[in-house]
Formats: structure tokens, sequence, C-alpha cells
């Protein structure tokens, strides 16, 4: 069995976010990149796995810059068994992302691909759906339970719905998108990154996998939210309530 | 000239007034672009439901009723929508964000190999194009996007946009066919662990009392979170460190991964206010805030904060309002 596990670069979580001063993009000089928090714990389920069955293989892949080289080093170091970086300029949207990994998948042939539900730099919730929809599989999104058939054939899932827990099963292969309940990634161990070390880790580029991956959106500019700022202090609940009651009129 | 297509999301045999959401921008689309717009609701004995979206001045209310589509799995879901927008050549499809679109719809713009942009709050035409705004970075970035191609793929934000008053003559209501045979079974529904909600959604609600780290419990959260929601007639919610204690269940929270509000008032109760949660809630027309400790960044967004323990305030708060 293999499973293909995508990493996305990101700015770390505490990252303070700062724009560049034409508003073209984020202000990447200074800040800590890191793996996708929800990726990460896609990777932890798929090396849980391998823990229960070592004939698993565990393939984590990027797209982009050279740079992206460090996430899929943080993958290995992790547990994962190789990595592969499809290289990349520019920016791709969710759609064109999801047909380079499609490509990726093609080539791979794994039974599953676990990712996170949405990466939290643009937050958009979209590339796994895609990836399902390009290949024609099953997708189980915001997957908070994983529990894989013993036949190898299926897998049973509880997804984090608006509604609460929705159980579902399905058809292998297929991608599923990880949320935050399914389990907390292990820290990467000393061992883990001198081993990572002589892993392998494959290059390819876009155009060796013949993907058309134009993006049809087009980010215009960025601008920093407005933030809200700081009101008063009350002294006590009485005051809390008169504010509420006759200042603010919300209750 | 748009030809739109809204997808309409309901529960329990009734539509969601979320849906309103996605009807406003259309209304909106169609207003600054010109064209028109059909409601596409997809069921089973789904007939209440579409009886409720002709109400919202679409050209029609599209059905696509069948057994087959009871539960929301999305690839029939998607497989059905993308039928529908094929075959009545729409140029834009729009849903409102929630965890029913977030799965399924990503999966009909690949389908259709149309570009997509989530969690739109505005829109804006120039020269013809629609341009859309949408928050990155636990929305501490606005975006301004636009998409290229024949077909485009927008879920809005619910709080973003409303739906013009209803109309008086009902939208006619048309059977889609659906095609059991040719349905996509990729994947089996099992079962919902649906908690039986007193309160309402959220999402939906005017007033949101949310809860964190400082409750202790279910039990206290239920006491004092419930307690004062139901004083004040509104929602509860929840930080993301109570859903991962298992204290509340995970459709409560509210953040950059779960829900995001935009209430009349939100009450945080004992939250300190981390970026992620902000995300979810910074919208909101007023932000009151109960925390021990005065440092905690929610007082940096609260328009009122009290210095507090939530142990003594709230109860405090219960007992005054019920007064």
């Amino acid at each position: 069995m293999k499973i293909l596990v995508p990493l996305k670069r990101v700015p770390d979580s505490d990252t303070r976010i700062r724009l560049k001063a034409d508003g073209s993009g984020i202000e990447t000089d200074g800040v800590k990149f890191a793996v996708n928090p929800f990726d990460a714990i896609a990777l932890e389920e798929a090396l849980r796995l391998k823990e229960k069955d070592p004939s698993l293989e565990v393939v984590v892949v990027t797209v982009g810059r050279q740079e992206s080289v460090e996430q899929l080093r943080f993958g290995l170091a992790m547990g994962a068994d190789r990595a592969v970086l499809i290289l990349a300029t520019g920016t791709l949207d969710s759609l064109a992302v999801a047909k380079v990994l499609a490509a990726g998948f093609r080539r791979e042939k794994p039974d599953a691909v676990f990712m996170g539900k949405q990466a939290i730099d643009d937050d958009s919730n979209q590339t796994g759906q895609m990836l399902a929809a390009l290949l024609g599989i099953a997708q189980a999104t915001f997957v908070s339970k994983f529990e894989l058939d013993r036949s190898g054939d299926c897998a049973r899932c509880g997804r984090e719905t608006d509604a609460g827990i929705e159980m579902i099963e399905v058809s292998l292969p297929a991608v599923f998108t990880t949320d935050l309940r399914l389990n907390e990634p292990r820290y990467v161990s000393l061992p883990g990154i001198m081993r990572a070390k002589k892993k392998p880790i494959e290059e390819l580029d876009l155009l060796a996998l013949g993907v058309d991956a134009v993006s049809r959106t087009t980010v215009l500019k960025l601008e920093l939210a407005l933030r809200r700022k700081a009101g008063v202090r009350v002294k006590n609940v009485d005051e809390l309530i008169s504010k509420l009651r006759f200042e603010a009129k919300v209750i | 000239m748009q030809q739109i297509l809204v997808i309409a999301e309901h529960a329990h045999g009734t539509l969601k007034p979320s849906t309103g959401a996605a009807v406003g921008f259309a209304q909106k689309v169609c207003a600054e672009t010109g064209g028109s717009f059909d409601l596409l609701v997809l069921g089973s004995d789904a007939g209440a439901v579409a009886s409720a979206a002709a109400q919202y001045g679409a050209t029609e209310v599209l059905m696509a009723d069948s057994p087959a589509l009871a539960e929301p799995l999305a690839d029939r879901h998607a497989h059905v929508i993308a039928e529908v927008a094929r075959s009545h050549q729409s140029t834009l499809i729009v849903a409102t964000s929630s965890t029913f679109s977030k799965d399924i719809v990503p999966r009909v713009a690949a389908l259709l190999d149309a570009g997509m942009v989530s969690d739109v709050i505005g829109l804006q035409v120039e020269g013809g194009e629609l341009v859309f705004t949408r928050p990155m970075f636990a929305g501490n970035v606005i975006a301004t996007v636009k998409l290229a191609g024949a077909i485009k793929v927008v879920i809005v934000r619910g709080a973003a946009f409303a739906a013009a008053p209803a109309l008086e003559s009902p939208s006619p209501l048309v059977a889609v066919a659906v095609n059991v045979a040719a349905l996509p079974s990729l994947t089996q529904f099992i079962g919902r662990e649906e908690k039986a909600a007193s309160r309402p959604d959220p999402t939906e609600a005017r007033v949101v009392v949310s809860g964190g780290r400082a409750l202790k419990n279910a039990e206290d959260f239920e006491r004092l979170i419930g307690g004062l929601a139901d004083a004040l007639g509104g929602a509860v919610g929840s930080s993301r460190a109570l859903v991962d204690a298992g204290i509340t269940p995970n459709s409560l929270q509210i953040g950059q991964t779960g829900k995001v509000v935009a209430p009349e008032l939100y009450l945080a109760v004992g939250i300190s206010g981390a970026i992620q949660h902000l995300a979810g809630m910074k919208d909101a027309t007023v932000i009151a805030a109960i925390n021990k400790d005065g440092d905690a960044p929610i007082f940096e967004v609260a328009d009122y904060g009290l210095v507090a323990d939530v142990y003594e305030a709230v109860p405090e708060l219960i007992a005054k309002l019920k007064a």
C-alpha cells in the first residue's frame, strides 16, 4: 500500500503577516516557513498506518520552488520514506495545484492521498476536493477519524461537519482531507533528521509532467485587514449590562 | 450577462436561511452586470425546501429530487450540480460558505475546469469584470482577486451578503431528471452524530455567547455559557481549546478552521483570543469579553471588557439579566 501526502510550504502560524509595499504579496524576509499544520496532521496519520503495516510506503510531495525542499526534509524527518519535489514557478491557484498533484498521482499510483483540509495561508479549502474530482475518485473531507478496512479496499471516516460528526465509507483510492482533531503530529527527532538525510528526494519539472497548470485566479492586490480597536474596560457586571443595553443597544 | 446557478442548502426538510447570502450575491451580480439566476435544490423529498426557495425571486427553482441524493455525498452532488451547470450554460455558480458547500463545490469547480474563490466578502464590477474580495491568513489580509474562464465558481460568506425581500409571486419549480445509474457511488453514508440543537445555529444568531479555556467541564459550559445564551436568546459557540478537550462538539467551534460568525453581539467568556479564534468572530458588530487575565489579547478587539473570574461574573450576569 502507498499513501501520497502533499505538503505545502506556508508562513509559520505564529508569524505576524506583513505585506510588500506595493501590495503584490506578503513580505517573506525574515519569515519562518513551516509545513502547513493540517498537512502535518495528514502525514502523522499516514505514519500511524505505516506503524501498523511496515510494508506501507509514505511519499511526501510538494509543488513549488526549490526552497520547498525544506518542507520535504521535515516530512522525511517525521518518517516519510521518500519525497518528490515538483518544481514550479509563479503562483498556482488551487485548481492548478490539483492538476499538478493529479499528474503526480498518476505517476505514483497511491491507494490514498492524505492532505490538509486547508492551508493556513490562503485558507481556500479547495485543493483536495479538486484533486479527487480530476481523478474521478472518492473524497472524504474534514476527517477527524480514520479507519482502514481490513480488506484494504475502503476506509471509514468521521467528518467534522456543521451539523456534527458524519460517518461515511469511501472506496479506495480516495483523497482524505484532514481536520484538527484527527491526531497530534509527532515532534521531529534528531535521529529522524539524521535518517532523513539519506532518504531520496526526486525533483520533477512541471513541463516534464506534461501538466497545463494555468491559474484561473489572479490576485490583483493584498491589503492588511482593518484591525478593531480596543474599547473600554467596565468595572463590574452592572456596568457591562448597562453598556450593552443603553450604549450598544444589543441586548 | 451572467447566467447564475445558486446552490440551496437545507437540513431536516428546511431551507437554511444562509442560502439567502448566496441569493443576495447573485442579485447583486445581476444588478451590476445583467443576467438572471436559478436556484438548485438537491435532495430527497425536498418539495418543502423547493417551495421555500421559490420565494427568493429566482427565474426557476430547479429540483434534483431523488432518494439517491438523500445525503449530501460529495461525489453524487457534485456530479449533478456540474450536469445542471452544463445544461443551463451557467456562467457563475454560487453557494454560501459551510462544510456542505466547502465539501461539494470545489469538486464541481474541478469537474467544470472552473476557477474558484472561497469565502467571498465583497464584490465589485470593474470594466464588466467581477472582482472579489476575500480574507486570507486567518483574516489578517484581504485579497482582491478575479477569475478567468467561461464558468466561475464562488462560495460567499453568509454575513457578507443578504437577499432582497421575498417576492409575492413564487418562482416556478422545475424538476431536473436525475439519472441514478450514471451517479458515482464511491461513497456510502453510514450515519451522523447529530446533537439535538435546542439553540440557534451560531452563524445565524443575533447574539453568540462563546466559551473558552476558563470553562472546566461540559456541565459548567452548559450552566454558564448555555445559561447566558438562553438569558440573551442567543446561540452558543466555543473556542478550539474546549473542542480539543472534548468539552464541546466540533459544530460549535468558532475560528479560522471552524465557523465564522458576525452577530450583533459576540460575548467571549474565558477566551484568550488567539488570532485563529479572532478570524471567526472579529466581524461581529459588538464584541464583549470577560476574562480573568487583563492582558488577554481578546481585550484588544473587545468593545467592552470586564476583567473578572467567569465563575463569579457569569452567574451574576445571568441572574441580573433575568431579573
